[in-house]
Parts: C-alpha cells; sequence; structure tokens
C-alpha cells in the first residue's frame, strides 16, 4: 500500500505564491493575512471569488472564500457595489424631501424605512400623530413586512433549489403590492408617510384590499408549509447548518429574526413600542438553536403575527384625520389655502424652506423585516440636519457571516448567506 | 449636570463609578448622552458592557460639526437587552487629532461600523484589525461625508473615459 505524496508542504515552498492584488480587495497583504489562513498564502487551499454578479448572493455581494476542497475555512464578504451616498444626499434636504431617499434603503420594505424616519423626525420635533394614522402605518408596516419576507422565502428556497417556491411567493406579492399602490400610487418607492401622520387617508376600497388579503394569505402559508417544513430536503440543507450561538449574535450586533433564531428575545416593537404597537395583542416567535431552519421558521412564524396586528388594527381602525393639525409641520389641506392667507404663507414656507427642528439628536428605532431598522438625526436648528445615520440591520447581520459559515461547504454558504435575509440597498445605503 | 437623568435610564451610579471620564451628560427627548473623555473611551465602554450590562454596540457613526471645535461626534448607541435600557456615548474628536481607540476589542459589531466611519470621515481606529475602506471603491479619494466634500454628481469612471473623470471630479474645497 503506497501513501500517496503530499501534494504540497509549506515547508518546501516557503514563497507566497497569493498577493493582495489576486484578491481584487483594496488591502495591503499584511490586512491579507489576518483574514485567511497561512495554508491560502502558499495556494494549498483555494481563494475563490463568489459575485458581486452571483444571482444567490441576493444583489451586489461578493465573497471571497477560502476553500480546502468543498469546506469554507475563511470568508471574506465585500461590499459597498451598491454605496449611493444616501446619507449625504438626505443631508442636503429638507427632513420632508429626504423621506423619499430612505424607500430606496431597504427597497423590499420602504414603508418600514419610511416610518423609523418620520418617526425619528416626529421624535425631534416633538408632534403628535392622530391615532388612525398610527394604525394605517402599523397595517401597512405589516403588509410591507409580509413582503419583505415573501421576496426573502422565494428567493432563499430558489438558492436552495426549490424553484417554485419563488413563483408563489412572487404571486401572492403582487396582492400586498396592489395595496401599497392604492394608498400610495406606487407599487414600490411609496413615501406615504410624512412627518406628523400620512400623505392623504387610505381610499375606501383599503379596508376590503386588506381583507382580502387576511383572508387568502391563511391557505396561501399552508401551501408554504406544506412544500418546505417538513420537506427531507430542504430539512436537511438547513438543519444544523450556519449555527450562531446567542453571544455571538448579540455580539456581532444582529437583530430581527436573525438573532431571534438563535433564541434571544428581541423585538423592537415589544421591547419600545412605536406606533402604537402596544395596542395590538402578538407574540415573537422564537428559534433555539440558531440554524438556517430555525431563522427560516422565525420568519414563517411572523408571517402568522402579521396577519393577526393587522386584523386588530383594522378592526379598531379610528376615524379621524391622518396628518398632525401643527401647520409648522404638515401642510394646510389645498382648498384652504384659497380663502385663508395664514394657510397660504404655510404652504409657501414649508415648500420653499420646510421646518426648523430643535438643536439635538435622536435616535429613533423601529423593527424592519431584517432588524432593528435605527435612524439617528444630528440637528443643527435648521430646516436641514446636519448628519442623517441610517443603523442598517443587514449590514450588522451581514457582518455575522464569516464566522457563520465557518466549516460548512460551499453549497451551503448560499443557504446562509439566503438565511440571513441581507438587501444590499441597505447594507451599502 | 443640568437635569435630573431619568429614573427609568441610567442611574446616577453610573457616573460615580466612571468619575472623570464622563465630562458632561445631556437628556434630550428621554434619551440620554454621556460626553466621555476620548482618552477613557475604551474603559467606559468596557465598564458599560460588563457592569450596566450593556450588550450590544446597535450602532457606531460619526457626526462632522465644521466650523465647531472639537469638530468630530463618535457616537455609540448602547442597548442592554436585560434591562431595556439605551444610552448614547459620545466622544468629541478635535479636527488635528482624528483618531481614537476601536471599540471592537469590546464590542465586535464594531468592526464595519468603525470600517464605515473611517471610509466616510477619514477617522483612524487604533487597535482595529482591518481597518481599510469599505464603501467607497478602491482608489477614491477623500471622505465623502465630510463637510466639506461637495454634494455633485460625479460620471461613473470606466476604463475608456478615467481619464477624463478624474480631471474634473469634484473634490473637497480647501
Amino acid at each position: 500500500m503506497s501513501v500517496a505524496e503530499p501534494r504540497f508542504h509549506i515547508e518546501e515552498s516557503p514563497k507566497n505564491v497569493v498577493s493582495a492584488a489576486d484578491t481584487q480587495l483594496d488591502i495591503t497583504f499584511d490586512q491579507l493575512k489576518k483574514l485567511v489562513t497561512p495554508r491560502a498564502l502558499t495556494g494549498d487551499t483555494m481563494l475563490l471569488n463568489m459575485g458581486p454578479q452571483h444571482p444567490s448572493t441576493h444583489g451586489v455581494l461578493r465573497l471571497l472564500l477560502e476553500l480546502d476542497g468543498e469546506t469554507v475555512l475563511s470568508c471574506i464578504p465585500d461590499i459597498g457595489f451598491l454605496h449611493t451616498g444616501i446619507e449625504k444626499t438626505a443631508e442636503s434636504k429638507t427632513y420632508t424631501k429626504a423621506i423619499v431617499v430612505t424607500d430606496r434603503i431597504d427597497y423590499l420594505a420602504p414603508m418600514i424605512c419610511n416610518l423609523a424616519y418620520v418617526g425619528a423626525v416626529e421624535k425631534l420635533v416633538g408632534v403628535d400623530v392622530p391615532l388612525r394614522a398610527q394604525y394605517i402605518r402599523v397595517i401597512l408596516s405589516e403588509l410591507t413586512r409580509m413582503n419583505s419576507h415573501l421576496v426573502w422565502l422565494g428567493t432563499h428556497a430558489l438558492d436552495i433549489g426549490a424553484m417554485s417556491m419563488f413563483l408563489y411567493t412572487f404571486r401572492e406579492r403582487e396582492l400586498l403590492l396592489d395595496i401599497f399602490e392604492l394608498v400610495s400610487g406606487t407599487r414600490m418607492m411609496s413615501s406615504y408617510f410624512r412627518v406628523g401622520g400620512l400623505w392623504r387617508d387610505a381610499p375606501d376600497s383599503f379596508a376590503d384590499a386588506v381583507r382580502r388579503v387576511l383572508k387568502v394569505f391563511p391557505a396561501r402559508l399552508l401551501e408554504y408549509e406544506n412544500l418546505l417544513k417538513e420537506n427531507p430536503l430542504w430539512r436537511e440543507r438547513t438543519i444544523g447548518i450556519g449555527v450562531i450561538s446567542k453571544e455571538d449574535a448579540v455580539a456581532y450586533g444582529m437583530t430581527g429574526p436573525s438573532l431571534r433564531g438563535s433564541g434571544v428575545n428581541y423585538d423592537v416593537r415589544k421591547a419600545a413600542p412605536y406606533s402604537s404597537y402596544d395596542h395590538f395583542d402578538f407574540s415573537v416567535p422564537l428559534g433555539a438553536h440558531g440554524d438556517v431552519y430555525d431563522r427560516y421558521r422565525c420568519r414563517m412564524e411572523e408571517f402568522y403575527q402579521s396577519l393577526k396586528i393587522i386584523e386588530q388594527a383594522l378592526d379598531k381602525l379610528p376615524p379621524g384625520p391622518v396628518i398632525t393639525d401643527d401647520r409648522k409641520i404638515a401642510p394646510p389641506p389645498k382648498h384652504e389655502i384659497a380663502y385663508s392667507m395664514e394657510s397660504l404663507i404655510h404652504h409657501f414656507k414649508l415648500w420653499t424652506e420646510g421646518f426648523r427642528a430643535p438643536e439635538g439628536e435622536v435616535y429613533h428605532a423601529v423593527e424592519s423585516g431584517k432588524g432593528e431598522f435605527g435612524v439617528y438625526i444630528s440637528s443643527d436648528g435648521g430646516p436641514r440636519p446636519r448628519r442623517v445615520h441610517f443603523r442598517a440591520p443587514s449590514l450588522c447581520n451581514l457582518q455575522a457571516l464569516p464566522q457563520m459559515s465557518k466549516g460548512y461547504l460551499i453549497a451551503d454558504i448560499v443557504g446562509i448567506v439566503g438565511s440571513v435575509d441581507i438587501v444590499l440597498g441597505e447594507v451599502d445605503r | 449636570m443640568e437635569q435630573p437623568l431619568p429614573s427609568t435610564n441610567i442611574g446616577a451610579s453610573v457616573l460615580a463609578a466612571l468619575g472623570e471620564s464622563v465630562s458632561d451628560t445631556r437628556v434630550f427627548r428621554d434619551e440620554v448622552t454621556l460626553f466621555v473623555v476620548k482618552e477613557h473611551v475604551s474603559e467606559v465602554l468596557q465598564y458599560l458592557r460588563d457592569v450596566e450590562k450593556f450588550d450590544m454596540l446597535t450602532d457606531e457613526t460619526c457626526v462632522d460639526y465644521l466650523p465647531r471645535e472639537p469638530r468630530f461626534g463618535i457616537i455609540y448607541q448602547l442597548y442592554s437587552m436585560p434591562r431595556n435600557i439605551r444610552v448614547r456615548v459620545k466622544v468629541m474628536l478635535s479636527e488635528n487629532d482624528r483618531s481614537i481607540q476601536s471599540a471592537y476589542p469590546v464590542y465586535r459589531s464594531a468592526n464595519w461600523l468603525e470600517r464605515e466611519i473611517y471610509d466616510l470621515f477619514g477617522i483612524m481606529f487604533v487597535g482595529h484589525p482591518d481597518l481599510r475602506r469599505i464603501m467607497m471603491p478602491p482608489g477614491w479619494e477623500g471622505h465623502p461625508l465630510l463637510k466639506e466634500h461637495p454634494v455633485k454628481v460625479e460620471e461613473v469612471a470606466f476604463s475608456f473615459n478615467r481619464e477624463r473623470v478624474m480631471a474634473d471630479k469634484p473634490r473637497a474645497q480647501e
């Protein structure tokens, strides 16, 4: 019996065959040494590029993987391909005008980004939102969460190989997008929330359209569950894959279903209720093992909780105004301008200059589909913010990817990336 | 200290324990900000994490206060999961000394957040394991979120038009 000759010896080839330039990263050789194992530098393990055009990286995420055979030894994410300078743009616009850029952050959940931003501005200027507006915001946020989860479910399953899932979820997504179009006129970049309330009241057919979602969804969710929940292939590919412990998840700043999959009970809607979330009864689904399957279960259970919240909000939806009557913040109704000088002045001032916020800084967080979406605003007392910063949950969740993917197979990487549910618009901003 | 700290929030015991590390506190809209002396930021974060149970660094960012001096404010948003409270730690940096101790040894989530600040503001983080650009492309000059950097549309540089684009690239004003 002959012993196979070792293919490569580090001792025999002290010369590094990999250079920093090979990685196509903005990196020096010393920095690279800290990110990969020493074997990578001698060519003993393989450095493989994945993305940014790879279909299962959910946009333009690039991963540099160090592989020993099929096993991932280290993973270096490279982001920034979708950096659009949203924070800089928001600095140069008035508080109202910056709402449109928040849609583009998490383009799968634009209403939640709107809600976080207007919530932060409302906290800064100290304005109360009418109850009807708060309830409609809750309904639309939950629909948005479902929209975000539907895209996640479809693409995540598609990555792992369940092609038909994608077609079903995008079929249901149309129902939700129709509602967004109904209220705002736009399917995706809705910009429907305004500082102090809503752009305008939801049309009469809104309630019926939402009831239709409530009626249709339970059966469709059952369909999804039948396809995946007990599917042996699905379970084989997800259980015990991409495990991250409670402590690690918290240390990396993970939030949302990705954190709750590890069994940490943290949901901003419960911890610091905003927009009257404390008026509704719902529970926070938790996982136990912190693997891909538990994160999948958490999100699936959230569908049911969202439906529960929407139903309660719709039943209790009070009549009344949908935007604050503080004329310094919200523009007057159009018909008033015709006969009221005051209104005309307010209208003119608001659209030429915008309102001024007191000097100070606030941080306001909401629970988006991905996790804690926070907005930090620093104001210098003028009509434009000094600094706006968006705390993107996807960025923090993605940070844990190297930790999660270590030691798994390269085929598992797509499953792990999918289970973290990233949106690159939000990661790069 | 002008206003008393809200009882639901971080208590006076913290201020007593931290002593001179905290130069000032401010409460605005029920949010507590601790102004921390630059040299002691690591110890303060360590103390807040271990003793006060602020186990998560949810966010870290920077504000450019031009033309004020000290010019930069580094903002740490801390959250305590067991106590369900938040606190903001703020460190002011002078224009001439744009470096600070990295929070990475205390909170691992600071890794990319600090890289982002380094990329967009040019603040150096001492002790950061992997400090390099994260958002802007390799070879990009300047730090776009500084106030002197103009808001302008910049044509995308490809190999065929790179020279022309680089020639009229908007640069930070002197």
